[in-house]
């Protein structure tokens, strides 16, 4: 019994070693530089939850057991360990950090010490992405990185964004980068039906995400070989931490409205617009056809009767009956837009202990769109567990869920999008006098107030990504990893349209349901190995991986819906569609990558990729992607190890080959497909055959700098890097005549080179600090061959995006214009007549004939430079952050404007600035004269409908006061913060249209950019929020 | 242990790498190989299905390319006041090279011609008993594309000269890959012509008299008519039109109304194109109707120029409604309804026509085949009849459906200001084929 005492003490002696030695310690924090106390860093006791904070003159005090780590953290300084021995007095100077150089950097297969990378890899900290209120990840990640474009394509919910690493290197394949979460490749093909295409990645809640890092140069990128030459985008998701379960609780809420507005004509103004349009229209008719049917004042009655007609009730009638006027003036843009609530709801737990770590989320957001019935709900919720099963074993595994609730809209160009709403004239009522609202023949055109109220596109995504691992640890230095990834996702669509709408008129009501699922399985496998001899650093993987994935989707839609409350198809009296699909593809992989360093200074890394896909040719189908990579930090060299100016120096180079394979599924094949004719289906050619076809590659060679002064506080990134594309995957256009359009072939090549640079400097410390962090990038594209053809031209007389040679992708080709004849008013076009050279011979000559213009290159869709400049300023709890950025070298397109300021061609309404239009000989302008239906500088591919892209925006901005420890702690509270945060807050621009941040969403492919079509702007948008950490 | 293990996952990634390989090849779920396409007879019957699929273009034999007709010949009759632009421009004459009607009208038509092309190089595996009909369908639309092709894209066919103006390129043979023989010139209007009527001839020797929706003999013998009018070969064109109505497969409809908007062919229409829920609507209902029926804001406008045409009592004039704030044109508000293409009036206005100028009464006098028309529209018989009387009664009987244009050409009528010659009233070679085949560049219409 006594021995078993003895034991049970000794136990207890062994499990609870700490309090028996209990000590009480003392000293200040301060900083290393400016030796300043430094105010709220926290001690801990390592391996322990005991901890306490510095008060305002830098002192602590904490009782640790003696031989126990203290660790000093304070953000924006290195973690300091102190190992306590007999003093009870310790002063530590903390040093500050460098963000970037000491930090993990995640790479393909494996993570990375960033000092030791010699690739070029922008990392983003979760953090910053946490909250901010925009519908999908890319959207906050904007301005954070050098080298990165991100762009909406409009203002609505749906989140769809371009996102270009190093500029577009493809024509025909995608020009998005590889985006994988915790390990897996996820889908990003959106599979709905209504409105244009949604963006899959507005189900990643963002609020979970530990890092995103990005993969630019050949380097990193080449371990994913078919799919990298994009760049990757790495998102690693939160895992647990040791210690007591930490709770994070975040509410906000705020409001959404459009940012900028267009100018229209009001009531008066359209009306004495139109009347001189239809004399002018008149007098055209007669120098045309000569008058041949007497109509000499067709236009002039034409446009009283439609007056009339458009003013519905409002229609103000003298007593001959004559029109006279409209007894309303409609703001028909105010009714596209709307004040959209935003309300957000966040909870995450954290925690762990040596043998099982666990975090875990759940999430609501609600974000009701700008404009009208637009909107965008989502629920998520996760858990992450790992588990150490033993030395030899580690298993775990990451799983989300996600619902994503979409109140879409029509894409731009519908006539039911509320954004064309503006073409409807100022003189219409929306509602007739029973209250209903106006349609055709009232309004002129649909008015797509009846959709709001009439018709629904409800889409439910479900998503769920999952992963899990087992890893067995032979040893210290050699790993065998494990994965298996599942991105599972579901997409479910009903769309109701009663019978007043567009859709539903004539067969009283129209509705599709619309089921798509994308499954996509990764499974690979991996050896691990990292050992020290002496000197010389080793770290390597050698593995393989196979991605199969199946797309399917069944719809069907019908008419002849008794009542338009009844909302499925169930209700519906003729079913007029069914179809389902099925696609596939997979890919098989082998990989390798080696690290050697010797004492950390000279860094070198090969790696290589065997990919095979079955989207590719029998002739070739599998592709070798290698990789070099060279680095030198001199700051570990002597001469500059003591360098008090330059604290960190590391020169890096890299060379390697990517691919893109993001064509698709079987564009090898000579196919036919199925064509209905009379009930019954019968088979078209719709493919010309390839066998050769196979993946895009892309060489690039990338020099680097990455760099410290002052100890740090200033400290960044210099990169400039050449992108070769060869072998472009290109639908070459064939005749006609051939009975096809295009034939995929691997033709043709695009240079993209440019620079990156990044500076983080910490402007001020210690009370009061303010950091700052500027990125800046340049990047020239180039279509440098398109094998046999000089141009690729869709020939669209409303679109002028071409591929070019000597111009970047997209650039617009189209008419010069030169502004408006003083004597006649019409418009003029340089005619700009061409050499064999295709040089312009004369730069003088115009012609008022479109048909007589040459076209020649007007301008590009993408900007070559862009930047952003953050700001984080912060004073005893009180933080301001603010992040300005801008592109500048891009025009956009003005589609929509071919109607809008369209010489009152036909009845739209006008912008204002067309009330300046040519009226007598002799007048000065560069608006043509107004002429009802009679082209007159409307042709929409013309230089008058370009206009610059460049802005600077207020991005975001976040104004925060954490609560005092004295005050929480009262409350049991661990923190507490409040907070303000807006976005596009500002938009500094000289484009004439909504917002130059635009790229129509129906149209918006690698060629086809920069397109304007009554396009929604984005939100502006102001939350307050309140976090509460437990 | 750790040898074992070692070994273990060794053999897993060697094992992974080779037993996947298969997993790369894939077939698609939707789509079939060419290899298979043309192997056996149902394939190849399927393939001319996916011909007649591909004839029903929303921009060709769908609707547009008989509204483009209208369009072009519009002067005072109508008026087009929809937003398209293309549209207008054909309306106004002021085409682009770019024009999506045109550009698409040739697509299109090419797309028909490489499949019956298809078909035609695979007759060998299609039944004795039905080969001959197959033949004969792919040649009778392959003849049709051609000949709306050089109607619209070419100069006017002038009879009893040589026809060496430029054409369309003539392809005869299927489509297996891009390669020198790709890159073609335009024919002669002369090449064009005798391709379509041996095409044409052969079509109606083999097809069937009676064959469902699909071509048969009346259809091509319709189609033949239309061409020797259209070419001034008033003879041939008689005899053509008079095969038709001898072959007493057709007869009028009782009232001008019961002609249009039906769901199906009726006994009067030779050939037309079908359209259910399913596949496809009619463009003529989005164009010339109005909501109501399915159609756009009502694109365009008829005018009193066309409406005082109508003699007091002709029933073809109470067809036209009043939709969407102006006079529209009744024969297209069945959006699911067939577009009539062949109808026997036509043959009847042919023959009567061309035994008027001839001075003969092959089959009928022209006065019976005239009264046969004039009277189904609610009026009196005539006693006599001048080739204005005809060519008048043809011009009311077929208002509005794609035959206005090809008349004001071969009876060298003025467009408003424009002579029938005017290269203002051709399509332009699409801007986008002459890109993808420099050897059409120095061959564009004149005016592009």
């Amino acid at each position: 019994m006594r021995r078993l005492l003895f034991l049970f003490f000794v136990l207890c002696g062994f499990l609870l070693p700490a309090t028996a030695q209990q000590k009480t310690v003392s000293g200040t924090v301060t900083g290393a530089d400016d030796k300043q106390p430094i105010v709220g860093a926290t001690i801990v006791v390592k391996g322990t939850t005991t901890g306490a904070t510095t008060g305002l003159d830098g002192k602590f005090q904490i009782s640790a057991p003696s031989g126990a780590t203290l660790e000093f953290r304070y953000v924006g300084m290195k973690t300091a360990e102190v190992v306590l021995g007999a003093a009870s007095v310790y002063n530590v100077a903390l040093e500050y950090d460098l963000v970037g150089v000491n930090e993990v950097v995640v790479v393909g297969y494996g993570t990375q010490i960033k000092s030791k990378v010699t690739g070029s890899i922008a990392k983003v900290d979760g953090a910053v992405l946490k909250n901010v209120p925009v519908p999908t990840f890319e959207q906050a990640l904007q301005g954070k990185t050098a080298g990165v474009f991100i762009a909406s394509v409009n203002g609505k919910s749906t989140g769809t964004t371009n996102m270009r690493i190093r500029g577009s290197s493809s024509i025909t394949a995608t020009n998005q980068p590889l985006i994988v979460v915790d390990g897996i490749p996820i889908t990003t093909e959106a599979l709905n039906q209504s409105g244009a295409v949604i963006n899959p990645l507005t189900s990643i809640n963002f609020n979970d995400v530990e890092s995103i890092d990005i993969l630019k140069d050949a380097a990193s990128s080449a371990i994913y070989g078919s799919r990298g030459a994009n760049g990757v985008v790495i998102i690693t998701t939160k895992k647990g931490i040791n210690g007591d379960t930490k709770l994070n609780f975040n509410i906000q809420t705020g409001f959404n409205e459009a940012s900028r507005r267009r100018e229209f004509m009001n009531t008066s103004e359209y009306i004495s617009y139109f009347r001189e349009a239809a004399i002018n229209g008149d007098l055209q008719e007669d120098l045309s056809y000569g008058d041949p049917a007497g109509t000499s004042d067709y236009w002039q009655r034409h446009v009283e009767t439609r007056l009339k007609r458009y003013s519905g009730w409002a229609a103000q009638l003298d007593g001959a009956g004559k029109y006279t006027g409209s007894a309303v003036n409609t703001d028909w843009q105010d009714l596209a837009f709307q004040k959209g609530k935003i309300f957000s709801a966040d909870m995450s737990a954290q925690g762990g202990n040596d043998k099982l770590k666990y975090f875990t989320s759940i999430s609501y957001n609600n974000m009701e769109g700008i404009l009208v019935s637009n909107g965008i709900e989502k629920v998520s919720a996760r858990l992450n567990v790992d588990n150490k099963v033993n030395k030899y074993l580690d298993l775990g595994f990451a799983l989300s869920l996600n619902r994503t609730n979409i109140d879409q809209v029509s894409a731009d160009n519908a006539f039911s999008t509320p954004m064309q709403l503006v073409a409807l004239s100022p003189i219409t009522p929306s509602r007739d006098q029973q209250g209903e609202l106006y349609n055709t023949p009232t309004t002129t055109y649909y008015n797509p107030l009846i959709d709001v109220e009439y018709a629904t596109r409800n889409i439910i995504e479900y998503r769920s990504i999952a992963n899990g691992y087992l890893s067995v640890n032979f040893s210290k230095e050699l790993k065998w990893r494990n994965e298996v990834g599942f991105d599972l996702y579901n997409l479910k669509e009903n769309a109701r349209y009663g019978e007043k709408t567009e859709s539903g008129t004539g067969v009283n009501g129209y509705g599709f349901a619309n089921y798509g699922q994308t499954q996509n399985i990764t499974t690979k496998s991996y050896l691990d190995y990292l050992k020290n001899f002496g000197d010389i650093g080793v770290s390597a993987v050698l593995g393989s991986e196979l991605q199969y994935t199946i797309i399917d989707n069944a719809w069907a839609q019908g008419t002849q819906f008794p009542l338009d409350d009844l909302k499925t198809l169930s209700s519906s009296g003729l079913i007029t569609g069914a179809t389902s699909s099925l696609t596939k593809y997979s890919f098989l992989s082998y990989f390798s990558r080696v690290n050697l360093d010797y004492k950390s200074k000279y860094l070198f890394t090969v790696s290589g990729r065997v990919d095979g896909s079955s989207r590719f040719g029998k002739n070739n189908r599998y592709g070798f992607f290698p990789a070099a990579s060279i680095g030198w930090v001199l700051t570990k060299e002597n001469f500059l190890s003591e360098n008090s100016t330059i604290s960190f120096l590391k020169a890096r180079t890299s060379y390697g080959l990517t691919g893109n394979a993001g064509i698709g599924n079987f564009g090898h094949l000579g196919l036919y497909g199925v064509g209905s004719y009379n009930s019954l289906s019968g088979l078209v050619p719709s493919q010309i055959p390839n066998p050769d076809l196979g993946w895009e590659s892309t060489s690039q060679l990338d020099f680097g700098i990455d760099y410290g002064f002052f100890k740090n506080r200033v400290s960044g990134e210099i990169d400039y890097y050449i992108k070769k594309t060869h072998d472009l995957l290109l639908n070459v256009p064939v005749p006609n005549t051939t009975g096809y359009s295009s034939q995929m072939k691997n033709i043709g090549s695009v240079e993209n080179k440019g620079f990156e640079f990044v500076i983080n400097t910490n402007n001020l410390t210690g009370k009061f600090t303010w950091s700052s962090n500027l990125n800046f990038s340049y990047n020239k594209n180039e279509v440098t061959s398109l094998g046999e053809q000089t141009i690729i031209d869709s020939g669209s007389a409303r679109y002028m995006n071409v591929v070019k040679v000597g111009q970047p992708i997209g650039a617009f080709y189209g008419a010069e214009y030169a502004g408006v004849d003083s004597q006649n008013g019409d418009a003029l076009w340089y005619v700009n007549e061409q050499d064999a050279n295709g040089d312009v011979t004369n730069h003088t000559a115009t012609t008022n004939d479109f048909t007589e213009a040459n076209f020649v290159v007007l301008g590009k869709p993408t900007p070559d430079i862009m930047g952003a400049i953050t700001n984080t300023i912060a004073f005893k709890g009180v933080s301001l952050a603010f992040t300005f950025q801008g592109v500048t070298g891009n025009k956009i397109h003005l589609v929509g404007d071919q109607w809008m300021a369209a010489n009152g061609v036909w009845y739209d309404n006008q912008l204002k600035s067309q009330l300046a239009s040519w009226k007598n000989p002799g007048d000065v302008t560069d608006v043509p004269e107004a002429r009802l239906a009679w082209d007159n500088g409307d042709q929409s591919r013309n230089s008058r409908y370009l206009s610059s892209g460049a802005y600077v925006k207020l991005r975001s901005l976040m104004l925060s006061y954490e609560m005092p420890k004295s005050i929480i702690s009262k409350a049991k509270l661990g923190s507490m913060m409040i907070y303000i945060q807006g976005q596009n807050l500002l938009t500094f621009t000289k484009y004439t249209g909504w917002d130059p941040e635009v790229s129509t969403d129906f149209l918006n492919d690698n060629v086809t950019s920069g397109c304007d079509f009554y396009s929604a702007p984005q939100p502006r948008s102001i939350v307050f929020g309140i976090n509460i950490g437990l | 242990m750790n040898k074992i293990l070692t070994i273990l996952s060794a053999v897993a990634l060697v094992g992974l790498s080779t037993g996947c390989d298969k997993y790369l090849d894939l077939e698609p779920s939707q789509n079939i190989s060419e290899n298979i396409a043309l192997t056996s007879d149902k394939n190849v019957k399927s393939v001319l299905l996916g011909a007649y699929s591909q004839f029903a273009s929303t921009y060709t034999y769908g609707g547009n390319l008989l509204m483009n007709a209208e369009l072009l010949a519009g002067d005072g009759e109508i008026q087009w006041v929809g937003t398209y632009i293309d549209p207008r421009q054909v309306f106004n004459k002021t085409m682009i090279a770019s024009n999506s009607q045109a550009s698409a009208h040739w697509a299109d038509s090419y797309k028909v011609i490489n499949t019956v092309n298809n078909v035609l190089s695979g007759l060998a595996v299609v039944k004795d008993a039905d080969r001959e009909r197959v033949e004969g369908e792919a040649l009778f639309l392959r003849g049709l594309m051609y000949f709306d092709l050089v109607r619209f894209f070419a100069d006017q066919y002038k009879f009893g000269s040589a026809n060496t103006q430029y054409g369309v390129p003539l392809v005869l043979t299927p489509t297996h890959g891009i390669d020198e023989t790709s890159f073609i010139t335009r024919n002669t209007v002369d090449e064009v012509y005798n391709q379509i009527i041996a095409d044409l001839t052969n079509a109606a020797a083999k097809l069937p008299e009676d064959n469902d929706v699909y071509a048969s003999t009346g259809a091509a013998n319709a189609l033949l008519a239309r061409v020797y009018l259209q070419k001034g070969d008033y003879a041939k064109a008689r005899d053509a039109a008079s095969a038709v109505i001898e072959s007493g497969m057709y007869e009028l409809q009782a009232t001008y109304a019961g002609v249009f908007n039906n769901d199906n062919n009726t006994a009067e229409d030779i050939f037309a194109t079908q359209f259910t829920p399913q596949d496809r609507f009619s463009a003529m209902t989005e164009f010339f109707s109005v909501p109501e029926y399915g159609g756009r804001t009502g694109d365009i406008d008829i005018l009193d120029g066309h409406l005082n045409l109508y003699a007091e009592g002709d029933q073809r004039f109470d067809l036209f409604f009043v939709g969407e704030g102006a006079i529209r044109c009744g024969k297209w508000n069945n959006q699911y309804g067939i577009v009539n293409l062949f109808r026997l009036a036509e043959m009847y206005l042919i023959r009567a026509e061309c035994n008027t100028r001839l001075s003969t009464s092959v089959g009928a006098t022209a006065l019976a085949d005239f009264n046969e028309i004039h009277t189904r529209a609610g009026l009196i018989a005539a006693t006599s009849i001048t080739l204005d009387d005809i060519l008048l009664e043809r011009r009311l009987e077929l208002a509005f459906e794609g035959a206005k244009i090809h008349d004001m050409k071969r009876l060298h009528q003025n467009v408003g200001g424009l002579t029938y010659d005017s290269p203002k009233l051709l399509f332009p070679i699409p801007a986008r084929e002459i890109e993808a085949n420099p050897k059409l560049k120095t061959q564009q219409n004149p005016g592009y």
